[in-house]
């Protein structure tokens, strides 16, 4: 549609920068302070340019941990926060697929109960019953583990309503073509299934990524090895320190590395995020 | 290869309160094209599923060849089918969708490189071969449903309206070369279509179906010449064969004597109305409604006082005719199908002496 | 419930795919469940050996208890305002990016990462922006004379928080908005651009209208947003201080239950948040039945 009206382009232009500018404020603070020694932020002129010491910081908290926070070095924590992010994902994903599978090629007694039983995790965010889920993971004696930290966090309604979902698009010929064709069941979920689903894992594969790294009460309570530190707890446990002693190099530097993974599989991955997103529609 | 026969086949759905099939008894010969026709739920498409084994039987039985199919898997029928959207995998190539059910069966590679290479060829693919289905025009993909149906040399052939998502050239095309192929293989085949000209050109034997009943088997030409009910009458032909209720006809002033007593309804082709039926035993005086000029003919829209439904005649050519002129169209006897109040059609052998005296006199007046 | 035309006959298969995720449901979501409904009509002994049957009174206590309902209150307050103020802006930017002709995809890339920020991290950062000693911006409201610090004033503790919830969720609204923005079909905006419509009246009489549906989903989403996922935010910065003034529903679960040990009461305030969950995803269901049906 043709139409110039030169001052609502600068003004649609203007939102967009200051949003963005909004949006980047606080990490691009984050970004100036992991580059500074300890001793600049005593004065409340916090520097807005990147310093010098950005190598020495970030070498300082990857290698050896922060001193007197008594913390392990981070990348460790960055491996565990990896090894959770992939657990969760890759179960998450195995599970649903398989269940909505079952639910939707498959007669069986109890099929509509399952399903509803499955749609009920959807009500059950692990925030609001975390007291009882604590404990039955503590009475399997999970914690301290990886089953125990990953595990109950692996059941989704939301993986399996949208593999459903995406399963009722399919034809019924398809599956029929493949029966003709000698296919039995796990050759159709092999042969024909999974390549079609490939674009719909690898956006939901994005997502619960984000999810699984982001995740911080559960490996909180769950996890008092540091062997098992993910990062994101061991940031909140680096503040508790800097109260007291206040290191904000270090901590932004580390802030800045535990946002590094998701936002660039954010970032390379728009595509996929963005279909993720809106297809689980939550 | 095989004949394939239907025996009483019954089909309920579970949780549905009438039969989507009552009892069909069918039987088709080696080689032959057996082509299903009917209106959309009248259970054609169900029948062909059930002999492809993908809807469970109810009652009666399916044998191909000598076996007995009713409990066999799918797989297990020696049946290939092909889908109306063409149900081709999307993620394999052409080549891929044409192996996977060899692979299946554990076909010999060589046997199967074989095998896609005439099919390939045979059907004009071969430059496709590794494409995806998504790289393909409509009338390729619809001949990779054929290849994939072809390199299984399986004992029929089954087709679910194949050519619907086609537009009309490539239909006519298509219609011909699976006709072609079915010929060269010799494959006994099931083709069901809701088109009747389809249903008209490929059958060997037309079947057709209403409210999941057989309404009619035999050859197109006999369907179309003596159509055994109402139904097919007028589902049979294009346009239909025009139906006029005897009120209607004595309520327009015809002259009704000759029929048989027991007619309830009169059909008459369209081309087979005369424009001008001076002295003609039965007539109407009818208005022109529309002309309809198509080319090579012209098909007239007619309407009178007393007609329900309006009449349409068919004429070679361009007929000079204009909407509103006054017409006397004729109703030749040995044109005319007379039906029963059931719909079903009452047989004029012309035994009857008056009938024969007065067809005489009608030939001495033309 | 929908099902495919040809389905698999197969009778033990169904139940071994189905089997992980059954099993993991039931170990980790509804028997914890059933225990937090159990425990929640139970209170245990001084000691902690015996529990005993009470009926509702853990409930009662609840609502008579000004604290339970003070915090009530503030989750509404804290739920609202994150619910408005990501909204309105992920509007406003959506807005823009579906103007903007070129670029659109840039933008975008720039606006949507905070969704992938930890929320201890987005707490984290703003917390250190508003960091009373240290903080950029406590300095530079100290221009305005107005005195920062969020330790002690209940209200900037809140608005803090608020804050950081609205920044991390702002990317998630844009992109639902800017889908549904980009969905209004071209030739309606046609027409009402040649009934003569200025771009704002097209905007109010046309586009707004017709996202309504996806800004109802939102609407909800972004309620559940801010009263379930929002925990870890308001452990990195308050902890639910000063004197309670951040402690909203989803915290004070916690804080009782683990740090106050109080089982009974703190299993029947799970059991009144399952419930304000479950009204919100029926009421969410509702709106998505109209385009999927189940």
């Amino acid at each position: 549609m043709i139409e110039n009206r030169r001052w609502l382009d600068i003004l649609t232009h203007a939102v967009l920068i200051l949003g963005v500018a909004i949006v980047a404020f606080p990490v691009w603070v984050a970004l100036v302070a992991s580059t500074h020694p300890a001793g600049s932020f005593a004065t409340g002129h916090m520097p807005l340019l990147p310093g010098g010491h950005g190598w020495d910081n970030y070498s300082t908290v990857l290698g050896s941990g922060m001193r007197g926070a008594g913390s392990e070095p981070l990348w460790r924590m960055l491996i565990n926060s990896t090894i959770m992010a992939v657990l969760i994902t890759a179960g998450k994903i195995a599970i649903s697929l398989t269940s909505a599978y079952a639910i939707v090629w498959f007669r069986f007694p109890l099929r509509v109960v399952c399903f509803w039983l499955i749609f009920i995790t959807l009500m059950l965010p692990v925030e609001v019953r975390i007291l009882p889920t604590f404990k039955v993971v503590a009475d399997f004696g999970l914690l301290n583990s990886w089953v125990g930290l990953t595990l109950p966090l692996i059941a989704s309604a939301t993986a399996t309503f949208l593999f459903r979902q995406f399963f009722m698009t399919l034809p019924d010929e398809l599956v029929e073509a493949a029966r003709i064709d000698g296919a039995g069941p796990m050759k159709f979920f092999r042969d024909i299934l999974l390549p079609l689903s490939r674009t719909n894992i690898a956006a939901l594969s994005v997502i619960l990524f984000i999810y699984g790294w982001v995740q911080y009460l559960w490996p909180t309570l769950v996890t008092t090895d540091p062997k098992f530190y993910t990062v994101v707890m061991g940031i909140k446990r680096m503040v508790a320190v800097a109260e007291a002693d206040p290191q904000w190099n270090f901590v932004m530097a580390a802030v800045v590395l535990a946002m590094l993974p998701p936002v660039l599989v954010v970032i390379f991955m728009q595509r996929l995020f963005v279909k993720g997103l809106i297809e689980t529609e939550k | 290869m095989a004949r394939i026969q239907i025996g009483a086949l019954r089909k309920t759905y579970p949780g549905a309160r009438a039969d989507t099939l009552h009892g069909i008894d069918l039987s088709i010969e080696d080689g032959e094209m057996a082509v299903l026709v009917g209106p959309s739920g009248c259970g054609k498409s169900t029948l062909l599923r059930m002999i492809a084994g993908l809807e469970s039987v109810t009652d009666g039985e399916i044998r191909i060849g000598d076996r007995l199919v009713n409990q066999l898997e799918p797989a297990e029928r020696d049946i290939a089918m092909v889908f109306q959207n063409y149900a081709l995998y999307p993620h394999m190539t052409v080549r891929g969708n044409l192996e996977y059910g060899l692979k299946n069966r554990r076909t010999p590679r060589a046997e199967i490189d074989a095998r896609v290479t005439e099919a390939a060829r045979v059907l004009e693919i071969e430059p496709f071969l590794d494409r995806k289905p998504q790289a393909l025009s409509g009338g390729q993909r619809q001949r990779v449903a054929m290849g994939r149906a072809i390199v299984r040399k399986p004992q029929a052939f089954l087709f679910d309206e194949p050519l619907s998502n086609l537009d009309a050239r490539l239909r006519g095309q298509m219609r011909v070369e699976i006709r072609r192929l079915q010929r060269r293989f010799a494959t006994t085949s099931i083709y069901v279509t809701h088109d009747q000209l389809e249903a008209m050109t490929m059958a060997d034997k037309l079947v057709v179906m209403n409210a999941g009943r057989i309404e009619q088997v035999g050859s197109p030409m006999d369907l179309f010449e003596t159509p055994r009910s109402l139904f097919v009458a007028g589902f049979i032909g294009a346009p239909g064969m025009n139906l006029l209720p005897v009120e209607d006809l004595r309520a327009s002033g015809a002259d009704l004597t000759g029929l048989p007593g027991t007619t309830s309804v009169v059909g008459i082709r369209p081309e087979h109305l005369l424009p001008d039926a001076t002295g003609a035993w039965m007539a109407l005086h009818v208005t022109v409604d529309a002309v309809e000029l198509v080319g090579s003919e012209t098909l007239v829209h007619l309407g009178a006082a007393g007609l329900s439904a309006p009449l349409v005649l068919r004429q070679p050519g361009a007929a000079r005719l204009a909407p509103g002129m006054p017409l006397r169209v004729g109703l030749p006897r040995q044109h005319l199908h007379c039906f029963d109040a059931h719909g079903l059609r009452i047989a004029q052998d012309s035994t009857d002496p008056a009938l024969r005296e007065l067809e005489s006199r009608l030939d001495a007046l033309r | 419930m929908q099902t495919k035309r040809t389905i698999f006959p197969n009778k033990g298969l169904p139940w071994l795919l189905i089997g992980p995720q059954l099993i993991v449901t039931a170990i980790f979501f509804l028997w914890p469940s059933a225990q937090a409904i159990w425990t929640s009509f139970r209170r245990e002994d001084p000691f902690g050996l015996n529990t005993t049957f009470v009926g509702l009174a853990n409930y009662t206590r609840l609502f008579d208890s000004g604290e339970w309902v003070a915090a009530a209150g503030r989750t509404a307050v804290f739920a609202v305002s994150v619910t408005a103020l990501s909204m309105i802006s992920a509007l406003v930017l959506a807005l823009a990016a579906n103007r903007v002709l070129r670029g659109s995809r840039f933008y975008t890339t720039l606006l949507v990462w905070p969704y992938a920020v930890a929320p201890v991290v987005a707490g984290v950062l703003w917390w250190f922006l508003f960091n009373p000693t240290i903080g950029l911006l406590p300095y530079m409201l100290s221009g305005f004379g107005i005195s920062w610090n969020h330790r002690v004033n209940g209200g900037q503790a809140m608005t803090l928080i608020v804050i950081a919830a609205a920044w991390k969720h702002v990317s998630y609204n844009f992109l639902f908005f800017l889908a549904a923005l980009q969905s209004v079909p071209k030739s309606l905006i046609e027409a009402a651009a040649i009934d003569g419509a200025g771009p704002f009246q097209r905007m109010r009489d046309i586009v707004l209208p017709l996202i309504s549906p996806t800004t109802f989903f939102l609407l909800i989403v972004n309620i559940n947003y801010a009263m379930f996922d929002t925990f870890a935010i308001i452990d990195a910065t308050t902890s639910g201080g000063p004197a309670g003034a951040t402690n909203i529903l989803v915290y004070k679960v916690y804080a009782d239950g683990f740090l106050g040990l109080n089982l009974g009461s703190s299993s029947a305030q799970s059991v009144v948040l399952m419930l304000i969950v479950v009204a919100l995803t029926f009421v969410q269901f509702r709106y998505v039945e109209r385009k999927v049906q189940y």
